[in-house]
């Protein structure tokens, strides 16, 4: 239903590789990171290229009400007589804008706030915190409602309500991650060097943040498509806009169901659990790289690895039998 | 230590509770317009009418002085009259609030043990087909979009299992039996669809936290003990996996009550989640109002019990 990070104030290790290896061997070693990364691309292709593949112009009737699938129309067709295959591929481009967009505005609230809080310090860092749990606690899709109810529906609203819901969790995981961060000795070096706090900041802290920022971006996406769909389900989202959300919304009010028509019900429903999945998959590889820790088991019998005692170099694998 | 730790987690709450009542207060006066303006009974009152009203809800007076009369109301239990069928809303609350308990604990339950067996196979048989398996069904099933996934089970059961509603209107005398058969049957369908959306989360913190704990120093001694492996399962690792599920399980909170949210909707159950989708449907400020603070502050409180409960599972962090 919805996707938490293991534990939101556990600092991960820093990486010992550089960037740029450390991204192809994360994608490449994990064949979930291969599956995540290429349902996304898919998904992304078929948005970027939708109006080259759609079969027919929408919204508009192109036969009739809940006609079944057939050769014409492969998916069927919906409750005013639009073309499901067509209305799948508009979707997408609604159903990925939403999610990119809420992602980089959680994004760029939770790491102001987490790099805010975890490089400051003291009393920033309580209060902002305090804030933090707040939002950590309330039930969002409650608060998402009242919040698209009472301003009303559009797109621009919905992105801004998700987003500025969805910050919570990149707050807590970049403080925990920038206090660590800070305490280093290349940070206290630039300080006593005289670095201001702006460019330690730029410099030193934010690159060391990079792959986690992306992790938690990637599963961000995933969260803001699935408070989209449950938004538009309760009739809070744009009403003129094509989503995957929007669709099941419609086939839910108008007796999709009860009509037997299924495939107006089923494809959105797998597009969207699709793209969570996918998401899901790519971002909790990369988490999973960034903490060793999950990486050593000692009652699995088939092969474990004994886990580092000193230092952050791993060690090689060793094989039990 | 122990008092301090309980003490510093109650302050902790009552602060959070508090900025939860104020920005709930704010929350509702920043909607544009006044609240008369908005209530969809007199979309176009009078002047003369919407004085009175205004009057009447005491809206003329100042911000802060509405802010004290809010609060002096509330801590008498008074969060005011539904637009939609005049009754106070704590007791519309009430009786929603006791249709939903049962059948969202039914499914929490149900979740949780689903999650621990399913993280338990996989963590244990790690890299198997066991795991892949079972934490593959946890990633599909925590990917669905609730209400989606009550569509599909209302396809899938239907005529087999109630789809809406509590119980049957047209049961003749029912006996005892007849009744509790009756009222679990549409339990059935909601139950089952929290259960399955939120076991899959649960499942995968689950696991890694076991995997966790089976790459620590301890788990490789007691192996070395030559304790079996369920031994090793049962003493050491469970146990100590048990911590960070804990505290997940306080912020999954939240998501519970999403969960509830949907399913109610797709089911008309007529709980909290119901209420919640009917007064944005009518424009009942004051229930939604008032069902956001419950559903805010009951999960303060859920939070600051698991909090206790976690320094109880975990002596250390006293020290």
């Amino acid at each position: 239903m919805s996707i938490v990070l293991a534990d939101p104030d556990a600092p991960v290790a820093a990486g010992t590789d550089r960037p740029g290896r450390t991204g192809k061997r994360i994608i490449w070693e994990r064949p979930s990171a291969v599956l995540g990364a290429a349902i996304l691309f898919l998904f992304m292709v078929v948005a970027l290229a939708g109006p080259w593949l759609q079969p027919y112009p929408v919204p508009q009737q192109v036969g009739p009400v809940y006609g079944p699938p057939s050769a014409r129309h492969l998916l069927g067709l919906d409750d005013v007589g639009g073309d499901v295959v067509s209305l799948l591929i508009r979707g997408s481009r609604v159903s990925l804008l939403i999610g990119f967009a809420a992602m980089a505005v959680a994004m760029v609230v939770g790491t102001s706030v987490g790099v805010a809080s975890g490089y400051f310090g003291g009393r920033t860092d309580a209060v902002l915190m305090r804030l933090t749990d707040y939002f950590l606690v309330i039930p969002y899709l409650p608060l998402m409602i009242v919040i698209a109810a009472i301003w009303g529906p559009s797109l621009d609203h919905i992105i801004l309500v998700i987003g500025l819901l969805q910050w919570r969790w990149t707050a807590r995981i970049v403080r925990a991650q920038v206090k660590s961060i800070r305490e280093r000795v290349y940070v206290r070096r630039a300080l006593a060097l005289g670095a201001g706090h702006g460019r330690t900041v730029v410099r030193h802290v934010l690159p060391q943040l990079g792959p986690l920022l992306v992790s938690i971006g990637i599963l961000s996406v995933a969260n803001a498509i699935f408070a989209e769909t449950a938004l538009a389900f309760l009739g809070l989202s744009d009403p003129t806009a094509i989503s995957w959300g929007g669709m099941i919304h419609n086939a839910f009010q108008r007796a999709a169901i009860s009509s037997g028509a299924w495939w107006a019900v089923v494809p959105p429903g797998v597009c969207v659990t699709l793209v969570i999945a996918g998401c899901y998959l790519l971002g909790q590889s990369i988490e999973e790289s960034l903490n060793p820790r999950l990486r050593v088991a000692h009652l699995s019998g088939r092969r474990f690895r004994i886990r580092p005692t000193v230092g952050d170099h791993p060690v090689p694998p060793v094989e039990s039998q | 230590m122990r008092t301090r730790y309980i003490l510093r987690r109650l302050v902790a709450a009552a602060v959070t509770a508090f900025v939860a009542v104020t920005l709930n207060f704010l929350l509702f006066r920043a909607v544009p317009g006044t609240a008369v303006s908005n209530l969809s009974a007199v979309p176009d009152a009078s002047p003369a009418l919407r004085d009175a009203l205004i009057r009447e809800f005491g809206l003329d007076r100042p911000k802060w002085e509405q802010y004290v009369l809010y609060m002096r109301e509330l801590a008498q239990g008074n969060l005011g009259i539904s637009y939609d069928n005049r009754q106070p809303v704590a007791a519309n609350l009430a009786t929603a609030l006791g249709n939903s308990l049962p059948m969202v604990a039914l499914g929490v339950v149900f979740a949780l043990i689903l999650a621990t067996v399913t993280a338990v196979l996989a963590a244990w048989k790690r890299r198997t087909v066991v795991d892949y398996a079972s934490t593959g069904a946890a990633i599909v099933f925590s990917s669905f979009p609730t209400h989606w996934l009550a569509l599909m089970l209302l396809i899938m059961f239907a005529g087999i299992l109630p789809s809406s509603g509590t119980s049957d209107p047209f049961l003749i005398n029912p006996s005892f039996w007849e009744r509790t058969w009756d009222r679990l049957s549409h339990m059935a369908l909601p139950s089952l669809t929290l259960a399955l959306s939120l076991y899959g989360g649960l499942a995968v913190i689950f696991r890694s936290a076991l995997l966790e704990t089976l790459g620590e120093d301890y788990v490789l001694t007691a192996k070395a003990k030559g304790l079996s492996d369920w031994g090793v399962l049962r003493k050491h690792a469970l146990r100590n996996a048990m911590l960070p599920t804990t505290t997940m399980i306080g912020l999954y909170l939240a998501f519970m009550v999403t969960g509830a949210i949907l399913v109610e909707t797709v089911f008309s159950w007529p709980g909290v989640g119901r209420v919640i989708f009917q007064a944005v449907l009518d424009r009942d400020y004051p229930m939604l109002q008032g069902a956001f603070l419950m559903l805010t502050l009951s999960v303060v409180v859920m939070n600051l019990v698991v909090d206790l409960l976690y320094f109880k599972l975990d002596p250390r962090i006293a020290a």
